[in-house]
């Protein structure tokens, strides 16, 4: 497997870890259609099926995925680092 | 590239001329206090299913309409050759009687009032065993993808549910919308953030209106709790599979549709009236929504799942499918289909569509899915709001 990470869209912010990757490895994405979306040395360790950073996303700046703002980002998040509940939150439902 | 025309379905041709792909005689009570009875009718006569349940007393308006509307779709749904009910009075039962004998299946009615469960059970297992030497001598035809009515609802989701076993769905959807079947999906509240999607399939612009009421409709029933779906939408399992908001889960849900156009937007439990694709109004928790794709007509189910959810119901075979290589591992008895092949790039997803409705065209022949052999049959009514 040549690939560690998968886009929906080249343009995606986040990929997906297709495997679990670990911080100070340098992973290659593709997106679904096979065209190559680059690679990143991972700033953190991320589990299979969870997000990496394709490029840095300024503190309070939507997020995309699918080519669609999927939420927005409440820390600053570096290029490499795991995108979760600790630096993303929905723009939706806010209490 | 399989097409649906040319899969060798094989099922049940009921009265009302739609198909089934299985053959069961159900025994059906009405209410709470009537499950005792018919499981004692089900324990006496081999061949038959109880559909035990909680509900059915003391209900009203939407509710206990909708509640009416499932058992009564339970009983009409092309999976069930006949039907016993049983409710604690006699007006009740005639009521989910009458509308189950519009399909022309057998079906008899009994009330426990002015009889006493035992001789309730007697009665009813007489009748029980008529229907069961009914319906083992029915014998299986071909049908074609046109009279194939199915459901799909995802569950456990991952983000490997968005990038492999959902847009398979969407990709096995959009060849059996092109060929003629009638499809359904729904789960109102997990579009959220994708509902302008949903809305901007819908044909006709009546329908998009109905469905932005519905979807309207439930974010207001949330506001009014004073509170926010957070914390169950994405639910834990859904985030220890890497999903973060519920935008981003609505969008991995909306693949399940592929490209596919909205014929017609139903309430719950609501049978399609034509082909095409429909919306369902319906809860996003797996046991519910599928009982309602059941009562709504609906007679073998698409469920894609990441993180591994073991759902199945008594009429409907439930179709498992995943991309998520540790659930397939640890979890292999609930897989039907393993579609891992398209995280390693080794399967696009006209092939994962291709292993789809294999799995689909073998399930219509009568094999047992994973949850029907695993006796996964939840069987779950959906209650809108408190009893009187």
């Amino acid at each position: 497997m040549k690939h560690s990470i998968l886009l929906h869209e080249l343009d995606d912010d986040v990929g997906v870890a297709v495997t679990n990757l670990k911080k100070g490895s340098v992973a290659g994405a593709l997106t679904l259609e096979g065209k190559p979306a680059g690679s990143v040395k991972l700033r953190d360790n991320v589990p299979l099926g969870h997000k990496v950073a394709m490029r840095d996303v300024a503190k309070d700046k939507a997020v995309i995925k699918y080519g669609r703002e999927v939420g927005k980002a409440v820390q600053p998040i570096a290029k490499g680092a795991h995108v979760h509940i600790h630096n993303l939150k929905t723009m939706r439902w806010s209490v | 590239m399989i097409k649906p025309e040319k899969l060798k379905f094989t099922g049940y041709r009921r009265p009302d001329g739609r198909f089934g792909i299985r053959n069961h005689v159900v025994i059906l009570p009405v209410d709470d206090i009537s499950n005792a009875a018919a499981e004692g009718v089900a324990r006496l006569i081999k061949g038959t299913m109880v559909l035990p349940h909680p509900y059915g007393r003391l209900q009203f308006g939407e509710d206990f309409d909708l509640t009416m509307r499932t058992l009564a779709g339970t009983g009409r749904n092309p999976n069930v050759a006949a039907v016993i009910v049983i409710c604690i009075e006699p007006k009740w039962a005639d009521l989910i009687v009458k509308e189950i004998a519009k399909t022309g299946k057998p079906v008899a009615g009994f009330a426990i009032e002015r009889s006493g469960d035992l001789k309730t059970i007697e009665a009813a297992s007489r009748k029980a065993k008529e229907f069961v030497q009914y319906a083992t001598e029915l014998q299986r035809e071909p049908f074609g993808v046109k009279q194939l009515c199915m459901s799909t609802k995802c569950g456990e989701s991952d983000t490997t549910s968005g990038l492999a076993a959902n847009p398979t769905v969407g990709r096995a959807f959009e060849r059996l919308l092109a060929a003629g079947a009638t499809l359904m999906f729904g789960e109102t509240t997990e579009l959220t953030g994708g509902e302008d999607i949903v809305a901007s399939r819908c044909i006709k612009p009546s329908d998009r209106k109905k469905f932005q009421a519905m979807f309207d409709d439930y974010q207001r029933l949330i506001e009014s709790q004073g509170v926010s779906l957070l914390g169950s939408q994405p639910t834990e399992g859904n985030i220890r599979g890497g999903l973060t908001t519920i935008e981003e889960k609505a969008m991995g849900n909306i693949q399940k549709i592929g490209r596919c156009k909205i014929t017609s937007v139903l309430k719950p439990a609501e049978e399609p009236k034509g082909r095409g694709l429909h919306f369902m109004d319906s809860s996003s928790a797996a046991a519910e929504m599928v009982t309602l794709c059941a009562a709504a007509g609906s007679v073998v189910h698409f469920f894609p799942t990441g993180q591994g959810n073991v759902i199945g119901n008594p009429i409907l075979p439930v179709i498992k499918l995943s991309g998520n290589p540790l659930t397939v591992k640890t979890m292999s008895e609930h897989i039907d289909v393993d579609l891992t092949g398209i995280l390693r790039m080794e399967m696009n997803l006209d092939q994962a569509a291709d292993a789809a409705l294999r799995c689909l065209e073998q399930t219509i022949r009568g094999r047992f899915t994973a949850a029907e052999a695993l006796r996964h049959d939840e069987f779950v009514l959906t209650k809108l709001y408190r009893s009187a």
